[in-house]
């Protein structure tokens, strides 16, 4: 019982760690997002000024890196969902130290990704009439509801099992942080003493929104891929659309999810609760999700390509062997055949490994995004010249102002807000120490093809 | 804000046990009813800013059997020579270009050059396809592109927000985005601004061809039919069957089946009101193999000041 005790203590005291001790790289770290962020936001104030002209889109490439990246932060959103919504509903227990962290990927990179539909409007002033005058027959008012009801409920999701940790703060830390944080603490603790209706509560409330995040999160990405295939445009012309759009959004969640996972246990010494196992674990859900992107790729060329109707041709060509071959091939190769490799082969098959194929992924998912959007628009329609599309200066950097904003809210998410689920790893560790063999489903069962492969 | 602090502080333990499963539930169904006001919420802000739209100029022009007209467009390709004989560029572009002060590069009423089995080519002078299944109006967020009771498809320039989803859906490439300042002519700056005579434009919004209605009302022929030298455009109404290059009148449908007239992608089920009659400037002199027109130009665009121009 005393080593209960004390083990208790120790992932109280790392959990705590991050809210009270901040280093100097802390300071530098904010110090350079918010760097990157001012350079984003004056070069977005360019965009408003001049208006869209600073930007490399025209005509007949009317979306380029903005639409990309909407596209690419709401995929990762997926990470939340996935880790905690799914595994916590098939109850797989080693999940419990990194479902806090997905949750955070998640509504930050929600909130990130909407700001980018918005950055990508001609008359942003002009926003509210999505409100005023919102028709439900078009896919961005679709949009619009479901990253809105997604947000929300992902908010509720983080919140909900973060309680009884905000209380742990609430009662740990008076006198070794700022007034502000006790005052988050207590107002967002709602009172929570642990009792066991207070409990049984909040086991029911987690039950419920667990249930109906996954449908949501679901809806989301299918009406984000909506916005393409309810176009004429012959590559996005697809019925598959909406659910290789989930695929891939859950895909490059986990990937961004593994890279964080990394960061965190290095900074904030996770290490004996984040471990190679949690790694492993995920690699192979990753590269359960790359087959399925695999699988869809092929399904989708091969019905496409054997018969090569209509434009077809074209844009097979620009996507094989033009303009976009160079992308196609790192997204199929490094994006989705190497990490597979990585994460199943023994010898790579380490934290090094995994975080290496989750990068790869990472960066493959959004050229994914980019020449789903700009291969598809560069299509001709009539007989004219194909268009090109370069970025300018103020896209890429309106974008590393979006990717720093994003660092930037995890990190302060991370200082203020406990980063690891501390009553449910106790609950994991109590009912492990209990009964020795709490046959955990789940990784066996995501672990059996590694054993072969 | 100490003051609050204070008050939450010794408010927080007296509910200390609060938040069980009634409770919850009754948060739940506050909830539930506060969001119920939100449907309503649009017609709410509506009434409140006053938002005042231009639709068109007014009551829809009608047939004499009292029925509304349906403008429709019959371009005659054996006329159009791609103005290779007149030596300028495609006039009716350029007509359409002047009256309307369309910002280069916007071509409303484009002169594709398209090739024909045999290597030869075929002019195809392409306005906005007035569809009757618009996929650029079904894709609009806010009702910025609308049908009317016309037939035709036009954008209030006073509403989109320029989220250009529906330049992605239109299939005929037939949507121009004011992606600068748009430049303005000193005259189009008395111009009374209507979704049926875009001038004068507005940066950061969608503009097409409006099909000139406001004209075929007042009794004149849109700028690109009195523009063709070789009155290769018809225009007219359907439902009075009848149709107007500017020289004859002729009942639509006639003209129509008896030539073999056909939609551009008709597989797309888009049902254009813009027609078109197989040809390549056969009946002006026209031989096929006779490639190129001139580039088109924005005449206008000198007279106006601080001009900001883009490339297509
Ligand atoms: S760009 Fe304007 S007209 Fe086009 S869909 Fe968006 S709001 Fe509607
Ligand atoms: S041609 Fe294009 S812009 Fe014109 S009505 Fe059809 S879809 Fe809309
Ligand atoms: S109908 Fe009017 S707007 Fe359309 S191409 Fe002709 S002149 Fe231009």
């Amino acid at each position: 019982m005393e080593a209960v005790g004390t083990w208790r203590e120790r992932l109280e005291q790392t959990a705590l760690a991050p809210v009270v001790n901040t280093s100097r790289w802390y300071y530098l770290w904010v110090a350079f997002l918010l760097a990157v962020l001012a350079w984003g936001l004056y070069a977005y104030s360019v965009q408003l000024r001049d208006g869209l002209i600073v930007t490399g889109m025209r005509d007949r490439i009317s979306w380029g890196l903005y639409i990309t990246t909407f596209v690419f932060f709401i995929g990762i959103s997926h990470a939340g969902t996935l880790i905690s919504a799914i595994l916590r509903v098939t109850q797989a227990g080693w999940r419990t130290p990194v479902t806090r962290m997905a949750e955070f990927i998640t509504a930050v990179s929600l909130a990130c990704g909407a700001m980018f539909v918005i950055i990508d409007l001609g008359r942003p002033d002009r926003l509210l009439n999505v409100i005023i005058h919102g028709r439900w027959q078009s896919p961005i008012v679709w949009d619009v509801v479901a990253i809105t009801t997604y947000l929300t409920a992902s908010l509720m999701y983080l919140f909900l099992p973060m309680i009884p940790d905000l209380a742990l703060f609430r009662d740990r830390l008076p006198g070794k942080v700022p007034r502000w944080k006790l005052w988050i603490y207590r107002i967002f603790s709602v009172g929570w003493v642990g009792n066991n209706s207070q409990r049984r509560s909040m086991a029911s409330a987690i039950a419920l929104m667990m249930l109906l995040i996954i449908p949501i999160a679901v809806s989301v990405h299918t009406v984000v891929s909506w916005i393409f295939a309810m176009t004429l445009r012959e590559p996005w012309n697809s019925t598959i659309f909406g659910a290789f759009f989930v695929a891939g959004a859950i895909f490059s969640g986990i990937a961004v999810l593994i890279i964080l996972m990394a960061v965190l246990r290095k900074v904030y010494h996770l290490e004996e609760y984040i471990t190679e196992k949690h790694f492993k674990y995920l690699g192979f859900l990753m590269t359960a999700m790359a087959m399925i992107m695999i699988y869809g790729n092929l399904s989708e060329f091969i019905t496409v390509g054997y018969k090569l109707e209509g434009e077809g041709e074209f844009h097979f060509e620009q996507l094989f062997l033009g303009q976009f071959a160079g992308f196609y091939w790192y997204y199929f190769i490094g994006g989705l055949i190497v990490p597979c490799l990585l994460t199943l082969l023994p010898w790579t098959r380490n934290i090094r490994g995994v975080v290496l194929a989750a990068v790869l992924v990472t960066v493959a998912m959004w050229i994914e995004r980019y020449f789903i959007v700009v291969a598809g628009l560069r299509v001709p329609l009539m007989p004219y010249e194909p268009a090109s599309y370069t970025p300018t200066w103020v896209e890429w950097s309106v974008m590393a102002g979006g990717f720093a904003l994003f660092a930037l809210l995890i990190t302060i998410f991370v200082k203020v807000f406990p980063i690891l689920s501390v009553w449910e790893i106790a609950e994991e560790h109590e009912s492990a120490e209990q009964s020795p063999a709490p046959a955990p489903l789940v990784p066996e069962a995501v672990a059996a093809p590694a054993g072969g492969g | 804000m100490s003051e609050g602090d204070h008050n939450t502080g010794s408010e927080e333990p007296q509910e200390a046990p609060g938040l069980n499963r009634r409770h919850f539930l009754k948060y739940l169904g506050f909830g539930a009813i506060g969001a119920a006001p939100l449907p309503i919420l649009p017609s709410l802000l509506r009434k409140t800013l006053d938002q005042k739209t231009v639709r068109s100029n007014g009551a829809p022009a009608l047939a004499p059997n009292g029925q509304i007209r349906q403008w429709t467009m019959i371009i005659d390709l054996r006329y159009c020579d791609g103005c290779q004989s007149q030596g300028t560029p495609p006039q009716c572009t350029t007509a359409c270009i002047e009256g309307h002060f369309s910002p280069e590069p916007m071509e409303w009423i484009e002169v594709y050059e398209a090739e024909l089995p045999g290597d030869g080519t075929q002019f195809i002078p392409t306005p906005c396809q007035q569809c009757q299944n618009p996929p650029c109006v079904n894709v609009c967020p806010v009702a910025a592109t609308f049908s009317t009771p016309e037939g035709t498809v036009l954008i209030d320039q006073n509403r989109c927000i320029g989220c250009r989803i529906c330049m992605a859906a239109c299939p005929y490439d037939r949507r121009f985005f004011n992606w600068g300042s748009p430049p303005v002519p000193p005259e189009a700056l008395l111009a009374d601004y209507s979704a049926e005579h875009q001038v004068p434009a507005k940066k950061g919004t969608v503009m097409k061809c409006d099909f000139c209605p406001d004209m075929a009302r007042a009794g004149t022929l849109p700028y690109c039919v009195q523009g063709c030298p070789n009155d290769a455009i018809y225009y007219g109404d359907l439902e009075e069957d009848i149709a107007t290059n500017g020289e004859e009148v002729v009942s639509a449908s006639r003209l129509l089946s008896q030539n073999q007239a056909y939609r551009l992608k008709e597989d797309l089920n888009t049902k254009p009101r813009v027609y078109y009659i197989p040809g390549h400037g056969e009946a002006v002199g026209r031989d096929a193999f006779t490639e190129g027109r001139q580039p088109t130009e924005w005449p206008w665009i000198e007279r106006a000041k601080g001009a900001r121009e883009w490339k297509r």
